[in-house]
């Protein structure tokens, strides 16, 4: 047997933007085991629902994590919403399906951008960052903020869009789609893109279900489930269908991404041609009594929201399940039996957000 | 700003924030703010860094990690911490793990407000911080001077 070595990964890592350590156990240089520590970003946020009002606490939903952040607001309110038995207006629903397919663009888009960085394939990474301060724009002019929105609202949504604004995303959707061409080209038939990432960390259908994958992990693992087919917001108006793959290795894990930013187009695209006309928000009264679960697809995958509430203004319990927490243990796997130099790709395939993981 | 003497290297760490600021922090270097213009480039090596962009409160486990980076950066440095949490601890000022600010563990040189600050300001600071590095360089160069006569 060869001699073990340890060597620590992160968490200062170029590849990383966000903190996480790993201790690799080597043997030469395939990867034996990797045990993961975490808390670099721990912030406490579960525990602050209980010093902030119910609404207020919307805003520090959003901020659980940057990338994400609609999606947070979006599975608080839900949660909120369905406690209170509040109904929210269509509009208010459609605008936030609306939304939140643009957070989908803009989280895939930066995800294919890390991941030609962590192959040093710099110009890649510049080309998906610059399409993707165009959806970065639309948010700009729709909501005032780049990355935080704050726009949810328990009862609705705080801002509308008007037709033309409407028109304008749309527009810049099929912009956007034609710009995206090249760079899924250059992602899915380039041969230097593909010889990393083909056969690279391959996830079985079996195992993906055995280890709790979700979002497009497990989607290219071969399995259709999304979380949107249970039709919350206005997808149960629209029509989708989950975006697979077959192979479950590196190379579909980043089709089925690329794929899911054409569906998002194209969601937003139906969503705003069917949105109806009306209020966008409905006042909500009294507090909160009662507990509830809401699941969200995020672009990760699906996020799991519970809320406990006693009747003040103050809730209970808040927790949240993020799609990266159950992405991990499949990665831990995935990083056995893999050469060192892979490794940094490899954790980057999952998409892991571990601000939304530590919270 | 003065012409610059030398091409200054980035080192970027996230100390427990959402992750807003810090992408904003990586659209700063690509095409349509391109902070590469000022011959910066952004490094993941500590020892190569004179300017360390920080986001976020940190906590009790990265301050170690914070002060280390810090540390190993060499001499002149300037710090710039980006967004309100750096800055302050911004909304998770009242978490339990939250120290509350950058400058609890280490010097700041510039601050950049903004939740998440927007690239137009990350750029501002970044320039501010290129002025109080150069200053620094100079004060070095005055003191090395000295000690050869």
């Amino acid at each position: 047997m060869a001699k073990r070595s340890i060597v620590p990964f992160g968490p200062q890592h170029p590849v990383l933007p966000e903190p996480v350590h790993l201790d690799l156990v080597l043997e030469d240089e395939v990867v034996v085991e990797a045990v993961p520590s975490i808390g670099f970003v721990h912030r406490g946020l579960e525990k602050l629902v209980e010093t902030k009002d119910f609404k207020e606490y919307v805003y520090i939903a959003e901020r659980v994590c940057g990338i994400c952040s609609f999606g947070h607001g979006l599975g608080y309110c839900q949660t909120v919403e369905k406690i209170m038995n509040v109904e929210v207006p269509p509009r208010a629903r459609y605008l936030r399906t609306i939304w939140m397919e643009m957070s989908r663009v803009h989280s895939h888009l930066l995800w294919l951008g890390l991941l030609a960085d962590a192959m040093g394939f710099e110009s890649l990474f510049m080309e998906s960052w610059k399409l993707r301060e165009k959806i970065l724009d639309m948010f700009d002019a729709t909501t005032g903020g780049r990355v935080i929105f704050s726009v949810n609202c328990i009862g609705g949504v705080l801002k509308d869009m008007d037709d033309a604004m409407l028109k304008a995303i749309t527009d810049t959707c099929a912009e956007m789609e034609k710009e995206l061409k090249p760079i899924a080209r250059a992602f899915l038939r380039d041969l230097t893109v593909g010889s990393r990432l083909h056969g690279l960390g391959v996830l079985s259908a079996e195992q993906a279900n055995l280890m709790g994958a979700v979002g497009p992990m497990l989607r290219a693992s071969g399995v259709a489930y999304d979380t949107r087919l249970l039709g919350y917001a206005a997808y149960d108006e629209l029509e989708l269908e989950p975006v697979t793959a077959a192979e479950g290795d590196s190379f579909a894990r980043c089709e089925v991404r690329i794929k899911e930013i054409g569906q998002s187009f194209d969601l937003i695209r139906q969503a705003a041609a069917k949105i109806p006309a009306g209020p966008i928000a409905v006042p909500v009264k009294g507090f909160p009594q009662g507990e509830y679960f809401t699941r969200i697809e995020q672009p990760r995958g699906e996020a799991i929201y519970y809320v406990k509430a006693n009747g003040t203004k103050f809730i209970d319990r808040f927790r949240l399940r993020t799609p990266t927490t159950s992405n991990i243990p499949p990665m831990l796997d995935m990083l056995k039996g893999c050469q060192l130099a892979d490794v940094p790709l490899l954790i980057l395939t999952i998409d892991p957000c571990i601000s939304c993981t530590e919270r | 700003m003065k012409k610059l003497a030398k091409s200054p290297w980035l080192l970027h760490y996230d100390a427990s924030s959402c992750n807003g600021c810090d992408i904003e922090v990586l659209a700063c270097t690509t095409p349509k703010y391109d902070i590469e213009r000022f011959g910066i480039i952004n490094t993941g090596d500590p020892f190569q860094a004179d300017i360390l962009l920080i986001t976020g409160g940190v906590n009790s486990q990265c301050e170690q990690v914070v002060k280390q980076l810090y540390e190993q950066m060499p001499n002149p440095k300037v710090v710039v911490a980006v967004g309100i949490c750096a800055c302050t601890g911004g909304v998770f000022k009242d978490c339990y793990n939250i120290k509350g600010g950058i400058d609890t563990v280490i010097p700041v040189d510039v601050y950049v407000p903004g939740c998440a600050a927007r690239p137009q300001a990350i750029i501002d600071g970044v320039v501010k911080a290129l002025e109080i590095l150069e200053e620094k360089r100079q004060g070095y160069r005055e003191h090395a001077g000295k000690g050869e006569s």
